[in-house]
């Protein structure tokens, strides 16, 4: 994955709550098996109403969205996650992020960042304003700036180290194999295998 | 002091804990369906890793699948190739698969259970958000991303970091015609969408305690619809009553041991949860959806909120959008909002309990006229004891179709979805827009209120009959 330390980029203004992740990547592009190219369906039924942000050429080449709380809510589906990356956004920020959806954007190395409801307000009301306004999301500081606002995010170290190391879990627990392989002594003798009955 | 159930199955898996990071949780079930796994197993192949327990790995065909006509290879070429890259997994890495048209074949969430693989204080993982169905045994079981998917595979764990815990305790009985459907999407239009956030859902008390095992897995599979990251309920003699003689349940010398561990599971009395929320049973009434969130639900007896009615500007403006999009005008009575289709299924209530209902309302009755109504079973086991039951001849007779087993209508992966504009009374768990179709409006019901409606064509609780 790759390393994520500071990004500056402008944002798009993504004014609503409980955005779930059927509308991040609709069900019908979630028969693809390929990890890419998934940029095309994102928010893609929202996207046939002209109106909507995405489709405002102000924003064209916006690298950060700025959403209302509880963003992908709803379906555990990581191609919400590379639906946003390959349509170019390397960070989120939003008051509240739905548990799967964070999980499965920080595995991936797009870094979702948790503001007050009244900065990201701030963010918003900044950006429409001025779509030409530039956000800076600052991990090795962990710190958010732009349009005039300097605003701390938390994020635990571990989390922080992997993305700006660009590491996957996989390979760091497999340095823990010994330590599964111990584990699995343990475990008592009727629980269930799949293999069949 | 005390352990919460969900604090006792997670100390019992913790395979490395370090001070700064997330613990690494052994995964003692691993659920595979087509949707979510080929980039997690091809990553496999291009790291030359193997799944590590494919043994405690099972997949299955749910999502793509078609319900009619199954003998016919799938018409969208891009199922089909989904679905065959499955099987060529499968195969490859050595995962027991169900198949369409294998007697085992059904949604993901109804495999398990039924085959007897979902046991108290397990984890259980699978590439779907509606995992924490297993919860309804007393397991951790909660869903995850591809990646994570991938993780398992190659690992047989997962590094989580520690959720707070919420008590949800409903006391006194759940009135006569009310359900478990009804009662968790009454708790999510209590706790709201985003209420579970960061918590593992304990859902206890009377009410909770007189539910079926097949009532329980529908409270704890909509514990998502919450934003939870999983619901559970500590395991009785009716979690016990359900396991015995399953396939995979332990027999002899083993059940008896498992019985003894399973009963030291639920929350000591000195236990402190992180946050407590009372729900008064005697309250509760037939629940509907009128908006795109399954917090946005409203007793049927009720009209079409006015969104004016919210004070906070946020859910004030979600509920314009919703309106709109569904078509509604703020005041309408429920009662009075025709369908289009109904459909009766998914993981949340496609299980044989949920088909007795609504063919106990169903029979010696007609489906209103024009009205579609598709009975599609969580498995083909649910389908062959139903059948064995007589159901399919009920559903038949009053204008329904009998279908065979898949997620079907509740996402609409395959062809059953409907059309813009239509409106649907669905038992399945998500009413998000486009959800069943692009432009598709979906109501939450439960599968009592979705064959009355069926049979009069508008919102309507069987006492309406």
């Amino acid at each position: 994955m790759e390393a994520f330390t500071t990004h500056t980029g402008r944002a798009v203004p993504l004014r609503r709550s409980d955005v779930d992740t059927d509308q991040i990547i609709p069900s019908d592009w979630l028969k693809r098996i390929e990890r890419t190219g998934f940029g095309a369906g994102l928010f893609s039924q929202w996207r046939t109403d002209p109106s909507f942000v995405l489709n405002n050429p102000a924003h064209a080449g916006a690298t950060i969205l700025l959403a209302g709380p509880n963003f992908g809510s709803g379906s555990s589906r990581e191609h919400a996650v590379w639906a946003l990356q390959d349509y170019g956004f390397r960070a989120v920020i939003a008051p509240k992020f739905a548990d799967i959806f964070r999980g499965n954007s920080l595995g991936n190395g797009l870094l979702t960042v948790v503001l007050p409801a009244e900065t990201v307000d701030a963010l918003l009301a900044a950006v429409e304003a001025d779509p030409a306004t530039e956000i800076t999301v600052d991990l090795a500081a962990r710190e958010v700036r732009g349009a005039g606002i300097v605003a701390p995010f938390e994020l635990d170290d571990f989390t922080r180290w992997r993305l700006m190391e660009g590491l996957d879990d996989v390979g760091l627990t497999l340095r823990h194999a010994d330590a599964v392989a111990a584990f699995e002594q343990t475990r008592p003798s009727w629980l269930p295998s799949t293999t069949p009955a | 002091m005390g352990r919460t159930l969900a604090e006792k199955v997670w100390d019992a898996h913790v395979v490395r804990r370090a001070d700064g990071e997330p613990d690494l949780l052994y995964i003692d079930l691993h659920l595979v369906h087509e949707v979510t796994s080929p980039q997690a197993f091809e990553a496999l192949r291009l790291a030359g890793r193997p799944v590590r327990r494919p043994d405690l790995t099972i997949a299955t065909e749910d999502h793509n699948v078609p319900t009619t006509d199954t003998l016919l290879p799938i018409a969208d070429p891009v199922s089909r190739a989904q679905v065959e890259a499955l099987r060529k997994n499968a195969a490859d890495f050595g995962v027991r698969l169900h198949p369409m048209n294998d007697p085992g074949q059904g949604i993901v969430h109804v495999v398990g259970p039924q085959l007897g693989l979902t046991q108290p204080g397990m984890t259980v993982v699978c590439g779907d958000s509606h995992t924490a169905t297993h919860g309804a045994f007393g397991a951790l079981a909660f869903g995850i991303g591809t990646s994570q998917v991938e993780h398992v595979l190659a690992t047989q764990t997962l590094p989580q970091s520690r959720p707070k815990t919420m008590a949800i305790t409903v006391e006194g009985a759940l009135p006569e015609g009310v359900t478990a459907k009804d009662l968790i999407l009454a708790i999510i239009a209590e706790i709201g969408t985003g209420g579970g956030q960061g918590y593992v859902l304990e859902y206890r008390g009377e009410a909770v305690r007189s539910l079926s095992m097949e009532g329980r897995m529908t409270v704890c599979n909509m514990s998502i619809e919450a934003g939870a990251r999983a619901g559970m309920i500590a395991p009785d003699e009716t979690t016990f009553e359900f396991l015995k003689g399953r396939p995979h349940a332990p027999k002899g010398a083993d059940w008896d041991a498992a019985v003894a561990y399973w009963k030291t599971l639920a929350t000591d009395e000195d236990a402190a949860f992180d946050r407590e929320v009372v729900i008064d049973a005697s309250t509760l009434t037939p629940f509907v959806t009128w908006g795109t969130n399954p917090g946005q639900g409203v007793p049927l007896g009720a009209s079409v909120p006015d969104p004016a009615s919210f004070a906070d500007p946020g859910v004030r403006a979600a509920a314009e959008r919703a309106l709109v999009y569904m078509g509604l005008t703020a005041g309408t009575p429920l009662r009075e909002i025709a369908v289009d289709t109904v459909f009766i299924g998914s993981c949340t209530n496609g299980r044989l309990s949920d088909l007795r209902a609504a063919a106990d309302i169903l029979r010696g009755r007609k489906v209103a006229d024009g009205l579609r109504v598709l009975i599609v079973p969580g498995s083909m086991q649910v389908k062959a004891d139903a059948e064995a039951e007589g159901l399919d001849e009920v559903f038949r007779a009053s204008g329904a179709e009998w279908r065979s087993a898949g997620c079907s209508m509740c996402l609409g992966m395959n062809p059953d979805t409907l059309k813009p504009g239509e409106r649907s009374a669905s038992t399945s768990n998500r009413n998000f827009e486009g959800r069943q179709g692009q432009g598709g409006r979906t109501h939450l019901v439960s599968p009592q209120v979705a064959a009355a409606t069926a049979v009069l064509g508008r919102f309507a609780a069987p006492a309406d009959l």
